[in-house]
């Protein structure tokens, strides 16, 4: 609450100001004032905390790391068993919640993509579909979707004796989803390297073309040829190393399938509740991205002869991108946080992993200060991936 | 007349205009106008067909409402007798049996108060005033001790009543927090100003979930020993802290966008900041953020039934709990649609509001 009137008073430097009044003395002091709350809130608590913790005798620090974690984790990319240290129990933690948010986010941004234009179609039945999906779904709590769709795997769904076979090769139960996908070969890991050596000469092919453009102004078809490259590459490795075409297909075993690709209940649902329910969200960015460039911008790329492919990659698109992706990062910063919902329904996200290790080691202060740092850390990678592409997308007003 | 009038058009060669009206015509406008919007109506249609019909046949022709659990095993369609055979459970969890119409009663006048703040002629600062003393009488009917109403341990609070004090309560709370927060943060105080943006930037980054845990095991810990806080309050405030940094940063979003010049007129008129804020600046801006805010109400709204996961009994954990029951167990997509109806019906309200006022204001 500083005077405003500074100025008046700095003008007249030989009228002495009460020391009360000026500026600049109020503003130390109320900093002061505040930096002493803070700092007077923060050592009550921390002196309660250590003198609490004491008396219930409950360690400090990181030490846990080392030990033996004792509990099993449901699902890991990397192997991991009961014998592993917490840190590892943690980390296996950190990759599940990276593999939902990802997934998570690629499968959201098409699905809500393909929302967002069905909401605007000229078609009045798929228009107003779209718009009650986006209003039902925004309307509704992402943890009650989120319990909805894990009581449809195990309430809904057969068990595995009776799984439903909706197409060849997958399989519906109250176990999960299991997929038939091909079969191991080294084939594949060649199709990997000349998909990314495809992609490399790709973004060589698209300087050198914009190079020629500017240069002699003529137009090279990168589009098709770029597609031709990333897609035509690993088909010819794939026939060149005898195109293997040997499916894996799961099994009834016992009870559970064996062999192809499991997906578990809890994945399953986690899944699909978050990408159902950001789709939503991320329709709504994009509709009102796509409406945010005037109808004028077209025809004014008409009128100037660009084709229709050149005035959606040329006009729209940088314009209407513009509007949609900060708000577009933070629904998956949203998609990520929420991921946390996993304790609900016991994915052993990082959230999952790190509860159990409350419990077990009764240290709840740092395995809270661990969850709010990782997703911090999450926020603040995003951020700075906005900062970045703010810079770069920002108008260049001359 | 006509047939005049019909003569001189005809005599210019000109045709009146086609009338596009009738079913016939809109459907052809509206479903087939093109070859891909033609398929793609047929697509849809046979879609829904595939869909719909079974869905009817499930909630609506072969469901049963009013019967006992071992009917509904027998039949193949939905089973609603789940809700009406534990309504006042998933309504009211734990509230003594004979009391449930203090909390109804509570809500009457929540809702009561929400609907008469819709209309904009009531928007005044006696406004205030009707809000606190409904919500004080509110937590009387609820808490009980006075007026020889019955004391109800605030542990038995449960269902939708707590779901509405919890998001109303944390939203009452959270604004005036947001707005000291949100001037905190466009202050010249460096010092001020890094406080507030530390904490709406931590607070934004972390999921809510980690702040409800954080009330469940922390803060028992940061009080002295023989000082324990209600768990509904301590899961109350861990809102009321996330909500703030949200509004914060509506509001900044308000502040920015009122110009220079009413700053400076405010100044010039020789009023200190509190007046300038409170006079010039704040009206102006928290105007502009309203459609916003009753966004984050409704988030605020859905984000309560996180509680949850801390073992609050809102009207999720009840259903929950009912669904426990063996008698009752595998019907959960039926109560599921129950709550999710409840859920639908206030938040869709809330957003057509906001939908209006956003018009309103801007014309």
């Amino acid at each position: 609450m500083r005077n405003s009137n500074n100025s008046s008073s700095t003008g007249n430097a030989e009228q002495k100001i009460p020391l009360l009044n000026d500026p600049k003395i109020r503003s130390i002091v109320y900093q002061i004032l505040t930096i002493g709350m803070v700092v007077l809130l923060g050592y009550y608590l921390f002196s309660n905390t250590v003198t609490n913790l004491k008396r219930q005798s409950i360690a400090t620090g990181f030490g846990f790391f080392e030990k033996e974690a004792s509990f099993e984790i449901g699902e890991s990319l990397i192997p991991y068993s009961a014998a592993d240290t917490y840190g590892k129990a943690l980390f296996v933690g950190i990759l599940n919640t990276v593999k939902v948010a990802f997934i998570g986010i690629v499968l959201t941004v098409i699905l809500g993509t393909f929302l967002g234009i069905a909401r605007l179609s000229k078609n009045w039945l798929v228009s107003k579909l779209a718009a009650v999906y986006i209003e039902v779904m925004q309307d509704i709590p992402i943890l009650l979707q989120l319990f909805f769709w894990y009581s449809f795997f195990y309430d809904i769904l057969p068990p595995t004796r009776e799984a439903l076979e909706p197409m060849k090769g997958v399989f519906m139960s109250n176990r999960g989803l299991a997929f038939a996908i091909p079969e191991a070969h080294p084939a594949y890991k060649y199709m990997a390297i000349s998909f990314i050596v495809g992609c490399i000469a790709v973004y060589f092919l698209r300087k050198w073309a914009k190079k020629r453009q500017e240069k002699t102004g003529q137009i090279f078809p990168l589009f098709l040829c770029s597609i031709a490259i990333i897609l035509g590459l690993p088909l010819v490795t794939w026939l060149f190393s005898g195109a293997p075409h040997r499916m894996n297909v799961p099994e009834l075993v016992g009870f559970n399938f064996q062999g192809g690709l499991n997906i578990s209940p809890e994945f399953g649902a986690l899944l699909l509740g978050l990408v159902l329910y950001t789709a939503a969200f991320v329709a709504e960015i994009v509709r009102a991205g796509i409406q945010a460039v005037s109808k004028g911008q077209t025809e004014a790329a008409m009128a100037i002869g660009l084709k229709p492919g050149q005035i959606l990659n040329l006009v729209i698109l940088p314009q209407a991108l513009r509007v949609i992706i900060p708000p577009l990062t933070s629904q998956m910063l949203n998609l990520t946080k929420n991921s946390s919902l996993a304790v609900a329904i016991g994915f052993p996200d990082f959230v999952s992993v790190a509860s159990t290790t409350i419990n077990q080691t009764g240290q709840a202060i740092e395995g809270i200060t661990m969850i709010m740092v990782v997703y911090l850390c999450f926020s603040l990678l995003t951020s700075f991936f906005m900062n970045w592409y703010n810079k770069k997308m920002a108008l260049v007003e001359r | 007349m006509d047939k005049l009038k019909n003569n001189i058009i005809q005599s210019d060669g000109l045709k009146a205009p086609v009338i596009r009206i009738g079913a016939l015509q809109w459907i052809r406008s509206n479903l087939f106008n093109g070859v891909f919007n033609s398929i793609l109506t047929i697509v849809t249609l046979l879609l829904l067909y595939k869909v719909v019909p079974p869905f009817i046949k499930w909630a609506f022709i072969d469901s049963f409402w009013f019967s006992t659990a071992k009917e509904c095993s027998a039949g193949d369609g939905a089973c609603w007798s789940i809700i009406p055979a534990n309504i006042r459970f998933i309504i009211f969890g734990f509230y003594p049996h004979e009391l449930h119409w203090r909390p109804l009663l509570a809500m009457i006048m929540m809702v009561g108060l929400i609907l008469y703040c819709k209309n904009r002629d009531h928007w005044k600062k006696s406004l205030i005033y009707i809000w606190i003393a409904g919500l004080i009488i509110m937590g009387l009917l609820m808490k009980g001790g006075l007026f020889g109403l019955t004391s109800v341990d605030s542990d038995q609070w449960g269902g939708l009543p707590l779901t509405l004090m919890l998001s109303v309560f944390g939203m009452v709370a959270a604004y005036p927090l947001g707005i000291v927060l949100a001037l905190g943060r466009r202050s010249k105080m460096p010092a001020v100003k890094t406080v507030c943006i530390i904490y709406i930037e931590l607070i934004r980054g972390v999921p809510l979930i980690s702040l409800l845990f954080m009330s469940a095991i922390l803060f028992p810990l940061f009080f002295p020993q023989g000082v324990t806080i209600n768990k509904i309050i301590r899961a109350q405030a861990a809102i009321i802290m996330f909500t703030a940094a949200y509004i914060a940063e509506v509001v900044r979003g308000g502040l920015q966008a009122i110009t220079r010049g009413q700053y400076e007129a405010a100044e010039s008129l020789g009023l200190n900041y509190a007046q300038k804020m409170r006079l010039v600046i704040l009206p102006q801006a928290l105007k502009i953020v309203i459609p916003p805010t009753v966004g984050i109400l409704i988030s605020a709204f859905k984000d309560t039934s996180l509680v949850v996961i801390i073992a609050l009994y809102e009207i999720l954990k009840t259903t929950r709990t009912a669904l426990a029951d063996p008698a009752w167990m595998g019907f959960s997509p039926e109560a599921y649609i129950f709550v999710a109806l409840i859920y639908f019906v206030c938040c869709y309200t809330m957003s057509n509001y906001s939908r209006r006022l956003e018009k309103e204001l801007h014309s």
